[in-house]
């Protein structure tokens, strides 16, 4: 088990430590959230009365947008000077290389939404300090995570790759996106919190059928 | 003979690899001994990197068998990776981490006890240690390439795969380089390097190996060999086939 | 080369019970079935719409099926297979996206509503789109079709959860223009006839269609490995 973990680590802790030193992920992923929450405020023209209804939307299209953004730069970093190469020649699994890079993305965009919410809750006016609320943005994020370095472990390798990212990881993603704003509308009081029993189950399954079968098909993404 | 693959540090039959319709290397035979320095040969693209890559793990051959410390790179890869360092043309190295931090990080992947201190040691033998703690984007291009020098040589592996190891180094550190990998067999490891330097090649190897038309040749007497050498590393030679 | 020849009549043969399939089919279709007593003519596309949505799906599950084989075994006929299946599939849905624009107008007063095998099937556009399209970005034949396999099986895995998300997203949000005949139930004897005699027809249209594109892309890889033994010859 240890054996399993402990290259996992290695690798989150690498990555963690690479952004700690430049912070440009985190901050430009950050400003560029919050620009898509004041678009919004625009485009839907939010008005107090309506304000809730649209929060759930809102908040997950931000999120979707900000993660693609995220993911599409994880495998960035590891191309530059081949970092990727010099960690698949280390005598470590693939499974614990992805299942790495995955914990570092989803650690990157929980840190990141973390830092959103509260804008959000003043913006849109609902509370962010709920257990089902936290529970909902780490189950969705997770899956997020899972899908997205996978499909950016392909992107980073093709033409065109900002584009490719979100053409193959939105459909995929959708019903992340359903649940999460489902059980969200619950959380901040707009649907009745019986959804929860079906919602988070849903996003459940997602990433456990996805934390299983990503590491199987990455080992072939990353070979020659 | 069952011994073969053990005895030698690689042991290459009948490999085979091709990119889409272009052909690179074809029906292959290579025998590196333990405590040997081999040098490779040959113009641009013949495929000397596809060989090291195919070597490394890290390029599936089409066919063929290649072994490496005993072991074969297709099915018992994670150990083959255990035993080889490789240098390839990029570094491997993170630009915002210190020396000591990227080498630290590769330790912990190879999974080597006390890995700082591992680190450490490795740079200090390459004359590093007061380079220890800059972030590897304040390097120059040698120094870096120093530096993925002791990233390859950290887990002492037993079997050394360098693509151009000379490339970017100046006077000093090449006759260091010299010394480490003259060490290294005299300690019972193996190397087998790539070069464009046949100067270089004939002084540092034990044995010239040139790659044209898929496959290694070893010039036998030394007469022929520097002919051959020679026109190896002209590309006209190459190209026209005369060596085939 | 008697083998490609016995090949070559095999699928003529197949093509031209197609063919015969096929016209029988549309004279089934328009001079055969009754005239639906509530939407008129329109309802004629189901006999089109119904079979290119099943064998859509039928075609993405050879895909699915052949990239497990592909990522598993590297057999390039296992590749070419779910290729070749999912650039029909995408025609085929495409297709069935279209006829169903036209059945929804009249039967749920609607161009487009987010009803669940509606909006299932839209996705299944949008990943296997993405499946052709990652081929063509790949670096190169190899990791196209490694890419290739992987959305091939990340995809299929996904559409169940897709359909059960929307189901319950639909559950919460009733539809706002459902028309009365929104399901129709019962089908008239006629009719299901009908159906059944037009699945025939496009499931030998669908085999067709692979066999034909395998064999196409069976002979890009011949050439390129022709093209690859010329080279050795004669570097």
């Amino acid at each position: 088990m240890i054996q399993f973990v402990r290259p996992i680590l290695v690798v989150t802790w690498k990555d963690i430590l690479l952004e700690w030193r430049s912070r440009d992920l985190v901050v430009s992923v950050l400003v560029f959230g919050l620009l898509v929450a004041v678009m919004f405020n625009f485009a839907l023209n939010v008005t107090p009365q309506r304000v809730t209804a649209f929060a759930p939307g809102i908040l997950w299209v931000t999120f979707t947008f900000v993660g693609t953004l995220a993911m599409s730069r994880a495998f960035v970093r590891d191309s530059e000077q081949g970092g990727l190469e010099g960690l698949l020649l280390a005598p470590v699994s693939r499974d614990a290389v992805f299942l790495g890079k995955a914990l570092s993305n989803f650690a990157f965009m929980l840190l990141v939404e973390t830092l959103l919410l509260p804008v959000f809750g003043v913006f849109l006016d609902f509370a962010v300090l709920s257990w089902s609320l936290i529970a909902t943005v780490a189950l969705a994020t997770l899956g997020f995570a899972l899908v997205g370095t996978l499909f950016s472990a392909i992107a980073v390798q093709t033409r065109s790759r900002e584009i490719m990212l979100p053409i193959l990881f939105f459909p995929v993603a959708l019903p992340l996106m359903i649940g999460a704003v489902e059980a969200s509308a619950a959380a901040i009081g707009v649907q009745p919190g019986s959804v929860f029993s079906r919602w988070w189950p849903l996003l459940g399954a997602f990433d456990a059928l996805f934390l299983v079968v990503c590491p199987w098909v990455f080992g072939a993404v990353v070979e020659e | 003979m069952p011994g073969e693959a053990v005895d030698n540090a690689i042991a290459v039959r009948g490999l085979e690899k091709s990119y889409g319709d272009t052909p690179v290397l074809w029906r292959l035979e290579l025998t590196v001994p333990w405590g040997e320095i081999v040098a490779l040969l040959g113009a641009n693209g013949v495929g000397k990197s596809t060989l090291l890559r195919i070597l490394s793990t890290q390029t599936r051959p089409d066919a063929g068998t290649a072994v490496v410390a005993g072991l074969d790179v297709r099915c018992q890869a994670s150990a083959v990776r255990r035993n080889i360092g490789v240098l390839a043309h990029s570094n491997f190295l993170y630009d915002d981490l210190t020396c000591l931090e990227n080498l630290t990080y590769y330790a912990r992947l190879f999974n080597l006890g006390n890995p700082q201190q591992r680190a450490m040691d490795t740079l200090t033998t390459l004359g590093l240690s007061s380079r220890a703690h800059q972030r590897a984007r304040s390097l120059s291009h040698g120094l870096q390439k120093r530096v993925a020098i002791a990233r390859a040589i950290l887990h002492r592996p037993r079997v050394l795969l360098m693509d151009e190891p000379e490339s970017g180094l100046d006077a000093g550190a090449i006759s260091g380089l010299r010394e480490t990998l003259k060490d290294w067999t005299a300690s019972g490891g193996a190397v087998m390097m790539t070069t464009h330097n046949a100067g270089i090649a004939s002084s540092w190897a034990d044995r010239v190996g040139i790659l044209a038309n898929g496959k290694v040749r070893f010039p036998d007497d030394n007469q022929s060999g520097s002919l051959d050498i020679a026109m190896a590393v002209s590309p006209i030679a190459a190209n026209s086939g005369m060596l085939g | 080369m008697l083998q490609s020849v016995r090949q070559m009549n095999f699928k003529s043969g197949f093509l031209v019970l197609c063919g015969l399939m096929m016209v029988a089919d549309l004279w089934l279709i328009f001079q055969v079935a009754p005239t639906d007593a509530v939407i008129g003519d329109v309802q004629r596309v189901f006999y089109f719409h119904v079979p290119l949505a099943l064998l859509s799906f039928l075609a993405f599950f050879v895909v699915f099926v052949g990239s497990i084989i592909y990522l598993v075994k590297r057999s390039p006929a296992a590749d070419r297979i779910a290729y070749s299946a999912a650039e029909v599939g995408v025609v085929f849905v495409s297709l069935a996206l279209l006829t169903g624009i036209i059945w929804a107008r009249p039967v749920w007063n609607t161009w487009w509503t987010f009803e669940p095998r509606l909006t299932t099937t839209l996705i299944l556009w949008f990943i296997y789109a993405g499946y052709l399209m990652i081929g063509y970005a790949a670096p190169n034949r190899a990791k196209g079709a490694i890419y290739s396999a992987v959305i091939g099986i990340i995809g299929f895995i996904d559409v169940p959860i897709v359909y059960y998300s929307v189901v319950w997203w639909r559950s919460i949000h009733p539809a706002p223009v459902v028309g009365p005949m929104a399901e129709t139930g019962s089908l008239e004897p006629v009719m299901l006839n009908i159906l059944l005699v037009s699945m025939m027809t496009f499931l030998l249209l669908f085999i067709y269609l692979v066999m034909e594109r395998a064999s196409l892309r069976r002979s890009e890889d011949d050439f390129r490995a022709i093209r690859l033994a010329l080279r050795r010859a004669s570097p």
